[in-house]
């Protein structure tokens, strides 16, 4: 029958129509800069953050300090937030997108600049965080939290005097007798960032030569992997799964914690490098109460409130002022040598259209 | 039934036995769960001491409890709309011949073959755009949430439901419904006399497979989601990157508990009220073999 | 439900004597069906449809520098990226695993949907009710739990070490990945395979048996055919989701190879390359599709 001939090419036609349509409507209200006082709240706060990140009982407090409600809804990963938020409506006030990130986001005028003047506690931000590639003149945002990328071992099985290299995973000569006990981050930059950086090379680079000794160096290393985890590579090292994992600095810190004996595993950065990751606080384009995302963003930036956000999640604070609040446990681990060396590490940024490189790369090493 | 047709001696133990070998395998990761929403710790594969804390922390934690009422809002609404629609399509597409049966056929699949991820951008894209189009044109300020969650979930269900549905249609004779327009009854009350008990089986099963699909959906749950309406597997996906701790554990026992609760009560009812042809999920030959009072009544009168 | 009851017969008298009649009642069943489709169609058209079409739409466009999609500049490469050896290595591995799971989920279900649909209208619904209860409880920590089950402390190890096979780990192994793809799909098997089987005229195979068919002949020639639909309802039900599975693969086989869904996730969600994964799951719809009409006509036609 004709008319079901024409079925599709009718869907696709409106579908067309409802895509351009909506284009035409674009009223980016993007691109400028929210008037707003200090402490000005212009509605209720509805919140995008990583699960776990602030506890809700800090919420309740703003909540009741400046009489708005806040809503917050969790993700799970940079990406899938991202893909909401771009595609406007999403009804969000603030998000908490990690380096890399801010400058996808910024590129494509899905957040909008801070109105620094309704944000003074900014001065409490340390120096470390100033000139940052992914956001140079800190228009957009504000850093939340931060930690590193690096190797975690179990020194009941290695020992106390191993190499405090990448060489624990990609060298065979270190890492084949603990084949099958090693794991690898589920992360292409990460996990090739790792590899190239073990070679000598930089994290962010853009030269297919060396992003292809880097695949191969991965490729080579699978067959003595247990697995590239994310998620759960600190439980797996405290559960004796593994016994070399490669994780994120805050994480293997919480789980440590929650073992007997805490000293037993030792977090460090290797010394060819390792990955400093930054979350930062930003504002959506169609933002719908700019000011009290101002508002809570400047809150969150006092000494008080900062030492209570890292206690609370165990992550570093780039708050200076907060850090004399943090509990001791927090501060001995981060001025652990090793944990946060400044001079070893690099922050990811987007490569553009090099991405699909190292994605196709990872998925490569993997077989 | 006459018990002569049933499985004997030898056939009827393995059959028994491989039931409960089945049983055993499903329950086994269940009763690791159960185990594990007692440990204290933050793992949830490491044993840590027995404690209550993490049913005390469902009942102190505001979100988690917001997500599983969600989760159950989205999931009974979502399940009774496209249950009925999946059986109205399912007896349009196994008993009539119509314009653009065929395209109807093969639309009805596309929720089932689709990838997650690919349905959770489109529905983003859409609403994103549908809402934005309805603001300019109408002044209507829609926001994602609730709605759209549930009408996403509708349109990969009515799929779900219809293909079981379809699945129980199939083969299945005409002669009763004939008899019964024969003798005079109106189609509704074929329908819903000898039709509708023939097909309950599937239509629950369909109803159960569409319940299971709703609250197991993450990421067009995800994609389709807006402020404050986040359901449980979102919650949780978002906690994989802190490590899920017991707490989720808990919250499925306690849902498990809700859930085997409201079952018993359920089938308490149906034996308590006797055995009339509603029977949630009684099959449709004892429904039609032995027919009830009014319902003879109704169809021949 | 047949509101048109024309017998073949009937239909031919009344075809020779009045052909209006025939053709009157034809457009009436067709008008009825079209009825009785419609709140449906127009559901999906509108909420599935078009939005599949916005998505196809972008499976022609272009990313962009930053990971976005410009709607401009139209063209093919995406689909042209799909011949890329690694995908089609993706492809078959992905196709295997589903295909085997599929194989286990009917084996092990059949005997027990039959068993289930052959009790007593109480234990049918118990035993029903039982087999969807563990699937009301999180989907993660499901998995989460056969980890703890197959991890090198869990039960599956201390068994084979108990009967001497030593100390196996089946954590991050395909045989995980295999049993966390069955056990997720075993209900799609089963609640179809029990609507289909409890329909079956259970006196047919007391006919066969009492005729002196073996049991075998009698599941082979009379119980199967019979519960056709119910077998092909299930195989796509469960063989479709075990193709695009990506989160089970991840949690138990420790993302060590790539599968089919977790490369369509990551060209969405990592690469942000939406052309990519927008023409690949076209691509695998289209291939879908055909294979469950071809599936569903030959096995309507073994009826």
């Amino acid at each position: 029958m004709k008319s079901q001939k024409l079925f599709w090419p009718f869907c696709v036609l409106l579908a067309f129509a409802l895509v351009a349509a909506a284009c035409g409507n674009d009223d980016d209200d993007g691109g400028e800069i929210a008037d707003c006082e200090v402490n000005q709240t212009d509605g209720n706060l509805n919140i995008f953050n990583w699960a776990e990140y602030i506890d809700e009982e800090q919420l309740a407090e703003f909540s009741e300090e400046f009489d708005v409600s806040v809503t917050m809804d969790v993700y799970d990963s940079n990406e899938a937030m991202q893909s909401i938020v771009g595609a406007g409506n999403s009804g969000y006030d603030l998000i908490v997108p990690s380096d890399y990130m801010v400058s996808i986001l910024i590129a494509g005028e899905s957040v909008q600049p801070l109105n620094t003047d309704a944000i003074p506690n900014i001065a409490n931000i340390s120096s470390d965080f100033q000139n940052l590639i992914y956001d140079p003149t800190g228009a957009y945002s504000v850093p939340y939290q931060w930690g590193t990328t690096g190797i975690a071992v179990d020194t009941e099985v290695l020992g106390t005097d191993f190499p405090r290299s990448w060489g624990l995973i990609f060298d065979p000569a270190l890492a084949d007798q603990h084949s099958g006990s090693i794991s690898l981050l589920n992360d292409p930059r990460e996990t090739i960032g790792a590899a190239l950086m073990y070679l000598g090379y930089s994290l962010n680079s853009t030269d297919e030569d060396e992003l292809q000794e880097a695949t191969d160096l991965v490729a080579e290393s699978r067959d003595r992997l247990a697995a590239f985890d994310t998620d759960s590579a600190d439980e797996f090292l405290t559960t004796g799964e593994t016994v070399i994992a490669h994780g994120y600095s805050g994480d293997m810190f919480t789980q440590f914690q929650e073992t007997e004996e805490p000293s037993r595993y030792v977090y460090f950065v290797p010394e060819e490098g390792g990955t400093r990751w930054i979350d930062t606080m930003t504002i959506p384009f169609d933002a719908g109460s700019p000011c009290t995302a101002h508002t809570f963003i400047n809150w969150l930036l006092t000494p008080e409130q900062g030492a209570a956000l890292s206690n609370w999640n165990s992550y570093s604070t780039p708050n200076a002022a907060a850090f004399d609040g943090l509990n001791e446990e927090l501060q001995d681990f981060l001025s652990t040598p090793g944990v946060a060396p400044l001079e070893l590490l690099e922050e990811i940024y987007d490569t553009g259209d090099f991405e699909v490189n190292f994605s196709d790369a990872f998925i490569e090493a993997k077989g | 039934m006459s018990s002569t047709v049933q499985p004997r001696g030898a056939t009827k133990i393995a059959l028994s036995v491989h039931s409960w070998l089945v049983y055993i395998f499903f329950f086994a990761p269940i009763f690791v769960l159960i185990v594990f929403s007692f440990s204290d710790g933050r793992n949830v594969g490491r044993w840590g001491g027995f404690t209550l804390e993490w049913y005390q922390g469902f009942f102190d934690h505001n979100q988690i409890q917001s997500a599983v009422w969600v989760s159950i809002r989205v999931a009974l609404l979502s399940t009774v709309i496209s249950v009925v629609l999946g059986t109205l399509a399912a007896l349009a597409l196994e008993r009539f011949k119509f314009r653009g049966r065929q395209v109807f056929d093969a639309l009805l699949y596309l929720p089932i073959i689709i990838p997650d991820v690919t349905m959770a951008v489109m529905m983003l894209l859409f609403f994103s755009e549908f809402f934005e189009l309805l603001d300019a044109w109408f002044n209507l300020d829609w926001q994602k949430g609730f709605g759209s969650i549930t009408i996403s979930h509708i349109a990969f269900n009515i799929s779900f439901v219809s293909v079981v549905v379809r699945a129980r249609l199939a083969g299945m004779s005409e002669v009763l419904e004939e008899a019964a327009l024969d003798l005079y009854a109106t189609r509704w009350k074929t329908f819903r006399y000898v039709t509708f008990p023939q097909i309950m089986p599937g239509v629950a099963a369909g109803a159960l497979l569409a319940l299971t699909e709703s609250l197991d959906d993450v990421v067009v749950t995800q994609f389709a989601a807006g402020p404050g309406a986040t359901t449980l597997p979102v919650f949780v996906f978002g906690l994989i990157r802190r490590g899920v701790t017991p707490l989720v554990n808990a919250t499925s026992v306690l849902m498990l508990t809700a859930s085997v609760f409201l079952v018993a009560l359920s089938l308490a009812f149906q034996q308590f009220s006797g055995r009339g042809g509603r029977s949630l999920l009684r099959g449709g030959r004892e429904a039609v073999s032995t027919p009830n009072n009014q319902m003879k009544k109704e169809i021949y009168q | 439900m047949t509101m048109v009851t024309v017998r073949p017969e009937e239909q031919e008298a009344a075809a020779a004597a009045t052909p209006e009649y025939e053709k009157a009642a034809s457009r009436a069943a067709s008008r009825r069906g079209l009825l009785l489709a419609l709140p449906a169609y127009a559901y999906l058209v509108l909420f599935f449809a078009v939005p599949l079409g916005i998505v196809m739409i972008y499976s022609f466009a272009t990313r962009n520098r930053f990971g976005g999609t410009d709607l401009s500049g139209w063209n093919l490469e995406a689909y042209r990226k799909l011949g890329d050896p690694i995908v089609r290595d993706i492809l078959f591995r992905s196709l295997w695993l589903a295909i085997l799971t599929t194989l286990i989920c009917l084996v092990v279900s059949y005997p027990f949907a039959y068993f289930m649909a052959t009790r007593g209208p109480v234990v049918r619904n118990v035993m029903l009710i039982f087999v969807m209860i563990p699937f009301w409880t999180n989907f993660l920590v499901r998995n989460y739990a056969w980890r703890v089950l197959l991890g090198n402390d869990g039960l599956f190890t201390n068994i084979s070490e108990a009967i001497g096979l030593g100390e196996r780990e089946l954590l991050f192994t395909t045989s995980a990945v295999m049993i966390g793809l069955v056990y997720g799909s075993l209900p799609f098997m089963v609640l179809p395979l029990y609507a289909s089987i409890e329909r079956i005229d259970l006196s047919l195979i007391e006919a066969s048996r009492d005729l002196y068919a073996s049991g075998f002949q009698t599941l082979r020639r009379i119980l199967f055919p019979l519960s056709m639909p119910g077998v092909i309802a299930g195989s796509i039900l469960v063989f479709v989701p075990s193709l695009g599975a990506y989160v089970t693969p991840e949690i138990l086989g420790g993302a060590k190879t790539t599968l089919l869904g977790s490369y369509i996730v990551t060209q969405f969600l990592t690469a942000r390359n939406w052309p990519v994964g927008a023409s690949l799951s076209f691509v695998l719809m289209a291939v879908m599709l055909v294979a469950t009409v071809v599936y569903f006509r030959t096995g309507g036609r073994n009826l």
